[in-house]
């Protein structure tokens, strides 16, 4: 037994030894790099509250993934996975045959498993009956993808592909589910930058909204209160989450994943009969997927693919997006506002945005900042819920046209 | 299903007509889906009406009622155009916030302030 070999092959074997062997060959610097922003990310989670359900697991599944000599995750399988040349083109079989653990995770994001559970998920957490009572607001959500199809113009314009244009013009919609859904079938090499881009901006909606919001209303506009809709009975709530599945996914059969899951979900919440099947989707399903999503996504933040030049456009096209959603839907505020002669707050344009109920929130504390006893709250939560139908739409359609 | 690459690039006049076309097909989706909305709602706005109407001759005689009292509350508790279980839902929402058992705590009236 020579113990002097061992050691000396324990060093070899250590990551220690892979990053100074191959610190300017094999990327060791970039690991180097991507861990501290790993830990940047868990800064931001931790201490700054940044989506931290979120960001914490993609953090550290992007320290995890950036571990030399780990092994947990293989860009190179799944580079060969996509490559149509390749014998494993298209084969779990050979993922799961020769994957680390977070391969085998990313599976439920590139089957756009976790997506659609937590789209369920959210489903089962969302009360349509501000948007029932008052259906105008799907007008607002409609007019807040604006941004989405602005930040794809820009992105083809910055030389982007369709697919990673449209994955790119996506995280306009605030939404991150269908940000990954999009992603992960159209650019998935781009999905670690899109979805922190995606999660960072949504946390940042207090900061980035305002501004946008005070520059597209006057002050007597945001003073403007709105009388209370009617209520919603339980049958209603109860026969739109049917009728939409079945109207949506007619119309775009790309989006029935996506809203089959988030109207499963309400209907569960809405029947009544199904208690259980509610709380387990709201809860404990919820939080093992958003586990397994955040993990996976942050595995795909390798350093060869995150530091580049594109995921500077992409942080830079994504902030666009969604002041440009924000700016859409506060203009179709300020025309229903015109066209109802006063009787519409344009502020709860900026909530069709999705980002559920953060941009609502945010609408109700600008309001109130310029009427005190102004509660726009219910109101806001109408286009915030047309805004994750909408950009589910938004979704269907760009994968229908590059998912060919 | 859900496994497709496609890294054509496409032209910027393309890209534009995908924008428009886009945000069209977004708004005519949502517009169809508000007329579907409106639709279902005045049907059961319909409905409920029809069935209030029927109700209606049960009522015999109009009779000084007294407001009712919410289920929980300890004494009376007088009520003004609200609905019991909301009362019952307020009184639970304020004993949460004060910390109290609802047993301990004794409400004497709600009304609906009208703006």
């Amino acid at each position: 037994m020579n113990i002097g070999e061992i050691l000396l092959n324990l060093w070899n074997n250590s990551g220690f030894a892979a990053i100074i062997a191959g610190f300017t060959s094999q990327g060791g610097w970039q690991n180097l790099v991507m861990i501290a922003i790993g830990c940047v990310l868990l800064y931001l989670a931790i201490v700054k509250k940044f989506e931290p359900l979120l960001l914490c697991g993609i953090a550290f599944g992007c320290i995890l993934t950036n571990l030399p000599g780990a092994g947990l995750y293989h860009q190179e399988l799944w580079n060969n996975f996509m490559n149509a040349e390749h014998e494993a083109y298209h084969s779990y079989g050979a993922i799961l045959r020769e994957g680390g653990l977070l391969d085998i995770f990313y599976i439920g994001v590139k089957t756009s498993l976790y997506p659609c559970l937590i789209f369920m998920g959210v489903g089962a957490m969302t009360d349509f009956g501000p948007l029932l009572s008052n259906p105008k607001s799907l007008l607002l959500g409609a007019a807040a993808q604006l941004g989405v199809f602005a930040a794809f113009f820009a992105a083809v314009a910055m030389g982007f592909t369709g697919g990673e244009a449209a994955s790119i013009g996506i995280i306009g919609g605030a939404d991150g589910p269908t940000a990954i859904f999009v992603t992960s079938q159209l650019a998935p090499h781009l999905l670690g930058a899109i979805a922190v881009a995606a999660y960072s901006y949504m946390a940042l909606i207090p900061l980035i909204q305002p501004p946008v919001m005070k520059l597209m209303t006057t002050p007597k506009q945001r003073t403007i209160k709105m009388v209370q809709t009617r209520e919603v009975s339980k049958a209603e709530k109860i026969v739109f989450p049917i009728v939409v599945t079945i109207f949506v996914a007619m119309l775009l059969p790309d989006t029935a994943a996506l809203i089959g899951c988030l109207m499963l979900g309400n209907l569960l919440k809405e029947t009544g009969v199904t208690d259980r099947l509610s709380d387990t989707v709201q809860n404990a399903l919820m939080n093992i997927v958003t586990i397994l999503l955040s993990t996976a996504v942050g595995s795909t933040m390798v350093g060869s693919n995150f530091l580049t030049a594109e995921t500077l456009k992409i942080v830079v096209l994504g902030v666009a997006a969604f002041m440009l959603s924000t700016a859409g839907g506060l203009l179709g505020g300020v025309i229903m506002c015109k066209l109802t002669k006063g009787k519409v707050n344009p502020l709860i344009g900026s909530a069709g945005v999705s980002a559920v109920p953060m941009a609502a929130r945010v609408a109700n504390v600008e309001g109130q900042k310029a009427n005190p006893s102004n509660f726009l709250l219910m109101h806001a939560m109408g286009p915030n819920v047309a805004g994750v139908i909408g950009s589910a739409i938004a979704a269907g359609f760009l994968l229908s046209i590059f998912g060919a | 299903m859900f496994l497709t690459d496609n890294p054509a690039p496409i032209t910027l006049g393309e890209a534009g007509i995908y924008a428009l076309l886009g945000y069209a097909v977004v708004f005519f989706g949502l517009i169809m889906l508000m007329t579907v909305v409106i639709i279902i709602g005045k049907c059961f706005i319909a409905a409920e009406k029809k069935r209030k109407a029927q109700a209606e001759p049960v009522v015999v005689a109009p009779v000084e009622v007294a407001a009712p009292t919410a289920p929980g509350a300890a004494g009376d508790l007088k009520l003004h155009n609200v609905e019991p279980k909301v009362a019952a839902m307020l009184m639970a929402i304020v004993a949460d916030k004060l910390g109290k058992p609802l047993n301990e705590l004794r409400f004497v009236s709600i009304r609906e302030v009208e703006e």
